[in-house]
């Protein structure tokens, strides 16, 4: 066991570590699309979390449970209505946001069941990118967007800044932006949106609403699993589900 | 106590290994409201116990399955039925946990049921056997592991009606376990499984040898019966894609059909190989008296149409975790049940895992050996 938790806390992914240093230990997080688990083994090693994942591969689900963790087979579009309001400190999802169909729901749920969101996502905006299409006519694929157009699950890329737009349009607020190269954190100046709009291969979010936070919902989602965050206001602004 | 036990149309003899009595002081009460005592319960255990009794894991064996869980089965003189899977350096390992296993009350193998004999007749209860629920099963568990001295077990674990019996101890006794491993099973026993059950009970009960249930007295056995109900049930166990690779259409006589209502084909000859076995092995009054608990089954209706409030108290017991286990080609309990009860159990706060794992044999999947299957197990049961 021993010899496995230091392998482990060397080699966690550098964007997860980062996401890492935003939760505070001792704390209950969901990861949403865990995979095998790296993250939360990560954080029930080093912060004692009370840690439980959502996976929507088995094979990957299996491999977190021989780790002995708590990951449920599911869904991350469908089944984050089973989880009951605020039963979790953070809700994470991890460079998952541009491949789902409604991402404001998401972001709904995400801080129905937890206090805050920490939303990780590859920038199309980057200026690589931005070369490939305006001076090769291509899209682009490269280490961060590592898929060909006809077989990418990428189907809501956005930028940095449009993903600010939509927290704004939703009244959410990002209480911590972090902007990533693929090995480091950008600093100072280059940390500005503009920026880092331009040069930054991710950004890292942390999210709450404060609104939500305000209105008292009840604490457990028993009688009626349902959400209850949602106001008609916002709800306007969500993409109808084609189904 | 070692007994001894009749079976299957034969009246062969065999010892059953330890049995104990339980509720000698004060009687159990049924959920029919009838009230047993000084009734026996036929277990196997494998490891030691440590000294803080903190290492018991029970396993819940399946609706024709008895308490040979890893040691030579006396009557049919076979390993046991998850051989594979319980042991020395196996996934639930027993140089670290003791492990028990019961035969269920209402069983055939020394524990309780019809085969018993009633003090007041001194014959067998036959059909005076009193009908019982699964949470009956599961008290009457409890008297055992009380009575071996155990507060708290690490696990309960159990596949299909064990499955049933372990989601059973989640609501019964839920500040007694630390792991809950329900396996192809579901919160309740869906419609269509019933249909099937009532086939397999007609067919016995149809046969002219059932004799009102009293066939032990006359001397008879109506095996036809019981081997067309395991027959039809054993179907429910495969799927359409193990039948068609294990089977085909092949044919017994390689020549061609015979143009006759004999066994032409090979599914045909495997289904009657296996009700033939089941006769020699089990009580027809026994797959009664448990088909029917198992069609009594349905925590949702138990807990008024809402199953998260059967695992109300299980949330509270913040240390227990639950893991719910389905296999993809698994269509007497589908993986859609296991989601329903996955969800239930997270939206009251439960500490559950799922995983739905890909199997080629069915229903019965949970008895095959399979690599990522016990991997899980074992990771399940990882102390914190």
């Amino acid at each position: 066991m021993q010899n496995s938790q230091n392998i482990n806390t060397q080699k966690i992914r550098f964007d997860l570590q980062i996401i890492a240093d935003l939760i505070k230990p001792n704390s209950k997080v969901l990861d949403i699309g865990c995979g095998e688990g790296q993250l939360l083994s990560f954080l029930k090693q080093t912060k004692n979390i009370d840690g439980r994942g959502m996976e929507i591969s088995h094979t990957q689900v299996s491999k977190a449970l021989i780790k002995g963790l708590s990951v449920i087979h599911g869904n991350a579009e469908n089944d984050l209505v089973i989880y009951p309001d605020k039963s979790f400190d953070y809700a994470v999802l991890s460079q998952t946001i541009q491949a789902t169909h409604n991402p404001p729901k998401i972001l709904f749920e995400m801080l129905r069941i937890a206090k805050y969101a920490i939303v990780s996502l590859p920038n199309f905006a980057h200026f690589q990118n931005r070369f490939e299409i305006m001076f090769r006519g291509k899209m682009p694929v490269n280490k961060t967007i590592p898929f060909q157009w006809y077989e990418t699950p990428n189907i809501h890329f956005c930028s940095i800044t449009d993903f600010e737009k939509l927290c704004f349009d939703l009244h959410l607020t990002l209480e911590k932006k972090i902007f990533l190269t693929s090995h480091y954190k950008l600093l100072g100046f280059l940390g500005k949106e503009i920026i880092a709009n331009l040069i930054a291969r991710y950004g890292i979010f942390l999210i709450t609403n404060k609104e939500l936070f305000a209105t008292g919902q009840e604490e457990f989602a028993f009688k009626n699993m349902v959400n209850l965050g949602y106001k008609p206001a916002i709800q306007s602004l969500f993409i109808k589900d084609k189904n | 106590m070692k007994v001894k036990s009749r079976f299957g149309p034969l009246y062969n003899e065999f010892e059953i290994g330890e049995v104990d009595y339980f509720a000698k002081d004060s009687k159990l009460k049924l959920s029919s409201g009838i009230e047993i005592d000084n009734f026996p319960i036929a277990y196997q255990t494998y490891g030691k116990l440590d000294a803080k009794k903190s290492n018991a894991i029970l396993i819940c064996h399946a609706l024709t399955g008895d308490q040979y869980v890893a040691s030579k089965n006396p009557v049919v003189q076979k390993d046991g039925w998850w051989d594979f899977m319980v042991g020395s350096g196996k996934p639930i390992d027993t140089d670290k946990f003791f492990v028990i296993c019961s035969n269920i009350i209402g069983g055939c193998m020394g524990s309780f049921g019809p085969k018993s004999i009633d003090p007041k007749t001194q014959k067998p209860f036959a059909q005076t056997f009193p009908f019982l629920t699964i949470y009956d099963m599961v008290r009457a568990q409890n008297l055992l592991i009380e009575s071996l001295g155990i507060e708290r077990l690490h696990a309960v674990i159990g596949g299909s009606t064990g499955g049933m019996q372990v989601l059973a101890w989640g609501v019964l006794f839920p500040h007694k376990i630390n792991v809950l491993i329900p396996m192809s099973t579901s919160y309740r026993h869906s419609p269509q499984n019933i249909a099937f059950h009532e086939v397999g009970r007609q067919a016995i009960m149809t046969d002219p040898d059932w004799c009102d249930g009293y066939y032990l007295s006359y001397k008879k056995f109506p095996k036809n019966g019981l081997a067309l109900a395991r027959m039809t049930a054993h179907i429910t166990y495969l799927s359409e894609n193990a039948l068609q690779s294990k089977f085909g259409r092949n044919l017994k006589n390689k020549s061609g059909f015979s143009f006759s209502a004999k066994r032409d084909f090979e599914v045909e000859n495997y289904l009657h190989y296996q009700g033939n076995r089941f006769v020699e092995r089990f009580d027809p009054n026994s797959y009664l008296i448990i088909t029917r608990a198992v069609d009594y089954f349905d925590l949702e209706t138990d807990f008024e149409g809402n199953l998260s409030k059967a695992f109300f108290e299980l949330s509270k017991n913040k240390s227990c975790k639950v893991c719910v286990i389905s296999f993809s080609d698994d269509w007497l309990f589908p993986p859609s049940e296991s989601k329903k009860l996955t969800h239930s159990l997270s939206a009251c706060d439960v500490n559950v895992s799922s995983v739905v794992i890909e199997s080629s044999g069915g229903h019965d999947s949970f008895l095959l050996k399979n690599n990522i299957f016990e991997k899980t197990i074992s990771g399940l049961l990882i102390e914190k």
